[in-house]
C-alpha cells in the first residue's frame, strides 16, 4: 500500500516532466491544438499499472499542475475537458476488453481532441470549430496510435512491476 | 515491426476515419466556394464583416488582436496573449476556415455572401 502511494508520485513526477518536454518540442503544424500529448503516455501506462481510479487522479493534478507551471487558465480548462473524456473513453474501452492498448491510446486521443473541441464552442460560443473536426479526428487518432505504441513497450517492460 | 492491433483496434480506426471523411463530405457540400468576406466577433457578437479582396490592418477589440488582409487572405498578426496560436497559424481563405484567440474571445471567419442561412445556423 505504501509503495502505492510512492508510485503515484513517480508517475505524477513523469506526467509533469513529460508536460514539460511537450512544451520544449517546437512542433507548430499550422493548426490550433494539434500535438502529440506525450503525457498521456504515462496517464496509459497508469491506467493500466494503477487502475482507472488513481489514473483519473493523476490527470486531474497532472493537468492543474502543469496548467499553474506552463500555461494559463485557458489551457487549464482545455486539459480538464479532454482529459476527462479522454480517461473515461479509454476506461471505458479497458473494461470492455478486445482492445490492445493502441485502441485505448487511440480512443484517448481522439476523445482528448472532442472534449477540446467542447469547450472551444462553449467558450467562444460558435459552431463554426466543427470545421476543425477531421483534422482533430485525424490528429488524435494518429497521436494516440504513436503513445499506443510506446506504452504498450514500456508495459512490456513493466511486466515485473506489481501494484 | 510488428504493433499488435487486435481486430477491434482496427473497427475503432475504421469508425474514426469514416467519421472524419463524412464530416469532411459534409462540410465540402455545405461550404464549397465563394469565400470573399472575413467576419469578426469578439465574445459572439459581430463586431464588423470585411472584404477579402480588399488589402488592410484591422484592430480588433482595441488592439488586442490586429488581423491583416492580403492576396485574399485573412491572417492574425498580433495579439496580446502570451501563447501566441492564433498568430503562428496559418492566413485563412476558404469558407468557414477560421482563426481563434480563446483568451480574448476573438473569433474570425470566413464566409461566403450567398449563404446567409448558415448564420442562423451557427449563432
Amino acid at each position: 500500500m505504501k509503495s502505492r502511494v510512492a508510485y503515484f508520485g513517480v508517475f505524477t513526477a513523469l506526467a509533469l516532466i513529460f508536460s514539460y518536454i511537450e512544451t520544449l518540442i517546437p512542433v507548430n503544424f499550422g493548426i490550433y491544438g494539434v500535438k502529440l500529448g506525450l503525457a498521456n503516455l504515462i496517464i496509459v501506462v497508469a491506467l493500466y499499472k494503477l487502475g482507472p481510479q488513481e489514473a483519473f487522479l493523476l490527470s486531474v493534478v497532472r493537468v492543474v499542475l502543469s496548467g499553474f507551471l506552463f500555461g494559463n487558465y485557458f489551457s487549464i480548462l482545455y486539459s480538464l475537458a479532454g482529459g476527462i473524456l479522454s480517461l473515461s473513453a479509454m476506461s471505458l474501452l479497458k473494461k470492455s476488453g478486445g482492445f490492445s492498448v493502441m485502441g485505448v491510446s487511440i480512443a484517448g486521443g481522439v476523445f482528448h481532441n472532442i472534449g477540446q473541441l467542447i469547450v472551444a464552442i462553449l467558450v467562444v460560443e460558435t459552431l463554426s470549430v466543427v470545421y476543425y473536426v477531421p483534422v482533430l479526428l485525424a490528429a488524435g487518432l494518429l497521436a494516440g496510435l504513436v503513445i499506443g505504441i510506446a506504452a504498450n513497450e514500456m508495459l512490456k517492460r513493466l511486466k515485473g512491476l506489481k501494484l | 515491426m510488428k504493433i499488435g492491433l487486435k481486430k477491434k483496434d482496427w473497427i475503432l480506426i475504421l469508425i474514426i476515419l469514416c467519421v472524419a471523411g463524412l464530416t469532411v463530405l459534409i462540410h465540402t457540400y455545405i461550404g464549397g466556394s465563394g469565400a470573399n468576406k472575413v467576419v469578426v466577433k469578439v465574445d459572439g457578437v459581430i463586431q464588423g464583416t470585411y472584404s477579402l479582396s480588399e488589402d488592410g490592418k484591422i484592430r480588433i477589440n482595441d488592439g488586442t488582436n490586429v488581423l491583416e488582409i492580403s492576396n485574399g487572405k485573412a491572417d492574425m498578426i498580433e495579439a496580446d496573449c502570451p501563447d501566441q496560436l492564433c498568430v503562428n497559424q496559418r492566413a485563412v481563405s476558404r469558407n468557414h476556415e477560421n482563426i481563434i484567440c480563446l483568451p480574448n474571445k476573438v473569433v474570425v471567419e470566413v464566409e461566403s455572401s450567398e449563404e446567409s442561412e448558415y448564420d442562423a445556423v451557427t449563432n
